[in-house]
């Protein structure tokens, strides 16, 4: 009877393993619990769950076994944010914008096709009148509730740099768990390791210990010394969502590899460019952003910086004041860039982009510029090269 | 089945909680607690010793514990110094085996509540090397070729505050239980089991105080349990009235000693701006 939460779970992509159910199953025989669904709720939780960041999805399939409902729109409706639906404003358009859709064939085009494709999504979902709805006070903000993502920028056909608001979405943090594959990328990360005794003196220095026995006449002269750490720092950016989608795969890893192979890291998220203001969380993007000055403040000239992003985005973005597709930015992003760089020597950019491209685009020209050449695609060949860049 | 744990009397347990220590405690497998600091991962092991009458041995890890290190230690530079000296202990190596924290568990008496605070201070593959020795309760001593075995299974409490991931198949073998910070209800009844003569309205004004400041945004670190109930035994022993923290729209809105509630110098600088800012526009 279980089983068929059991599958639910796995396939809610929550990592259980048949051993927890057996455990699960154990407990139950043991009559640990008096039969109550709380009981049983926290039982399985504790049982199956070994991550709070699990405890949500763990939730939504408990429930939906309950119920013996399959997944409803009303739930995916609940994780649009509520702020979008409060402030429609925030998404309007600028002449600028306007001409930009203008020139992608008409901003009432789009907008059909846009409702055309959300019924199609609404059929699959059944009884999806709550999404015309929505989509009727508000379709601009549109892209993001849809989970499966209609894209509008796909109307260009692969040309990534197109319509601004649109690309609102909701970000999801990075998963740092994503271990498979990641091991070419530590062995080249490894390459950076700086061993220094730091700390106790706790191992025995066997060379200095016989040669001072030998002096001592024989009698025995202990000689300690502290053990070998990685005493590497790493600051780590990521530009996140948007046009970095494809990407997120090969991010995480990177970020999984780095994560387990340096102590002292620290990372930052930003969106397509570096302005006054990074974040930690998605989540929180919105509310509970680090101001860029901070970090370059806090942290000292010998951390090592990783850029990471495709470097894909209108020129504008980088090199003009109020050029953020997001906000308002007082001072350009090459600005930003350039002081940051100022100060940490050591900083190099991977770009997830199939290096072939990289000559046709033009942002990606202005950036090499800025990191004078210091850009290396993300591959383990272009991390081995980045590190050894980073070593001089 | 043996008594239940359900809380003491200074400690409150939630009923989620309950469940995951019984089932733990049942089908003697570890259990992993985690949570925001000061939410009570380690007393919660201290608490349950008391409430089950139970010895408690603790393991605390720091960055550099070695597994090996909560099995035996083979001093050998105490046993080569010794035989410089000539001393007779020399002879016999098992002078020179040191027991560890789980060596220590498990020739215990009666069934031990071991403490393994703190695991993720460890080094990546700490879990990992416990493994087995968590699984069958048993490690081998390679020096005198002796089984060391569990006279019985002692229920392992884990604390982590999420500084690492955990290897997944160590987390197969634990049972999981994350401590939510309380809501008002069960904070209430976590300081009056603390200070059972305090006055509700102190409690009440001190609790919306605490919460208001727990959800500004940004905070670099939010102020937990534990330090609300340092604030608390201040204001009880400052002796300051209740009516003193509501003062919030007067040129005095800066709660008297927030000092034992931010931590941070950021933290307390946001604080001030925030409250200045509210000062100047309640002013206009």
């Amino acid at each position: 009877m279980l089983t068929k939460f059991f599958d639910n779970l796995r396939h809610a992509d929550i990592p259980v393993s048949i051993t927890e159910f057996l455990t699960l199953l154990r407990a139950l025989e043991k009559n640990i619990i008096s039969i109550n669904l709380d009981n049983f709720y926290y039982l399985a939780r504790s049982c199956l769950i070994k991550d709070e960041k699990h405890f949500d999805r763990f939730d939504i399939v408990f429930s939906n076994y309950l119920e013996g409902n399959e997944f409803t729109i009303e739930k995916i409706l609940e994780s649009i944010p509520q702020e979008w639906l409060d402030n429609p404003e925030h998404l309007q358009l600028s002449k600028e914008e306007k001409e930009l859709i203008e020139s992608l064939g008409g901003l009432e085009k789009l907008l059909e096709e846009f409702k055309k494709r959300l019924e199609e999504q609404t059929k699959k979902h059944k009884g999806g009148n709550k999404w015309i709805g929505t989509a009727g006070r508000s379709p601009f903000g549109n892209k993001g509730f849809n989970p499966e993502g209609i894209k509008i920028g796909d109307h260009t056909n692969g040309q990534k740099t197109a319509v601004k608001v649109w690309d609102r979405r909701v970000y999801k943090n990075l998963d740092e768990n994503v271990e498979l594959g990641t091991r070419n990328i530590k062995v080249a990360l490894r390459q950076l390791r700086r061993l220094a005794r730091q700390g106790v003196k706790d191992k025995l220095d066997l060379d200095t210990t016989i040669s001072s026995t030998a002096k001592n006449g024989g009698f025995l002269d202990l000689k300690l010394e502290a053990e070998k750490t990685n005493s590497i720092k790493v600051l780590l950016f990521f530009d996140i969502g948007g046009s970095m989608d494809p990407y997120i795969r090969l991010t995480e890893q990177l970020f999984s590899a780095a994560k387990s192979e340096f102590k002292y890291l620290e990372y930052y998220y930003f969106h397509n460019f570096i302005y006054e203001s990074l974040w930690k969380d998605n989540n929180m993007r919105m509310n509970s952003r680090v101001p860029t000055a901070e970090v370059i403040n806090t942290y000292n000239s010998t951390y090592k910086l990783f850029f990471v992003g495709d470097a894909t985005m209108s020129p504008y973005e980088i090199g003009s004041i109020g050029g953020s597709v997001e906000h308002w930015n007082e001072e350009a992003g090459a600005t930003w860039v350039s002081r940051i760089l100022n100060n940490f020597p050591k900083a190099v950019w991977l770009n997830p982009q199939p290096i072939q491209y990289w000559n046709s685009i033009q942002s990606i020209a202005m950036i090499r510029e800025l990191f004078s050449e210091r850009m290396f695609p993300l591959t383990t060949d272009g991390i081995t090269n980045a590190v050894n860049n980073l070593r001089r | 089945m043996s008594e239940k744990f359900t809380g003491s009397e200074k400690y409150v347990a939630t009923e989620d909680l309950m469940v995951a220590v019984n089932a733990a405690v049942t089908l003697e497998k570890p259990l992993l607690v985690k949570g925001e600091p000061g939410t009570g991962k380690t007393m919660l092991a201290e608490e349950m010793a008391r409430a089950l009458g139970k010895p408690l041995i603790e393991w605390h890890i720091k960055s550099t514990t070695k597994a090996t290190q909560g099995l035996y230690e083979y001093d050998a530079v105490a046993r080569l110094r010794d035989s410089q000296l000539g001393d007779e202990k020399v002879n016999d190596i098992s002078n020179y085996i040191v027991k560890g924290k789980l060596w220590e568990t498990f020739i215990s008496k009666e069934q031990p509540i071991l403490l393994i605070d703190e695991i993720d201070k460890a080094d990546v593959e700490f879990p990992n090397d416990l493994l087995r020795e968590l699984d069958r309760m048993e490690f081998f001593v390679y020096e005198t070729k002796k089984l060391i075995k569990a006279n019985n299974k002692p229920i392992i409490i884990i604390t982590s505050n999420n500084e690492k991931e955990l290897p997944d198949a160590f987390l197969r073998r634990c049972f999981f239980h994350y401590i939510a910070f309380p809501d008002k209800e069960t904070m209430i009844e976590i300081i009056s089991v603390h200070f059972p003569k305090i006055k509700k309205k102190l409690i009440n004004e001190a609790l919306e105080c605490f919460f208001e400041l727990r959800e500004i945004p940004g905070l670099k670190k939010k102020p937990t349990t534990s330090e609300l109930l340092d604030w608390i035994k201040l204001l009880i022993a400052e002796d300051i009235p209740p009516d003193a923290l509501r003062e919030k729209d007067t040129q005095k809105a800066i709660p008297k000693l927030y000092g034992a509630l931010l931590k941070n110098e950021q933290d307390m600088h946001l604080f001030e701006r925030l409250v200045f800012l509210s000062r100047r526009n309640s002013a206009n």
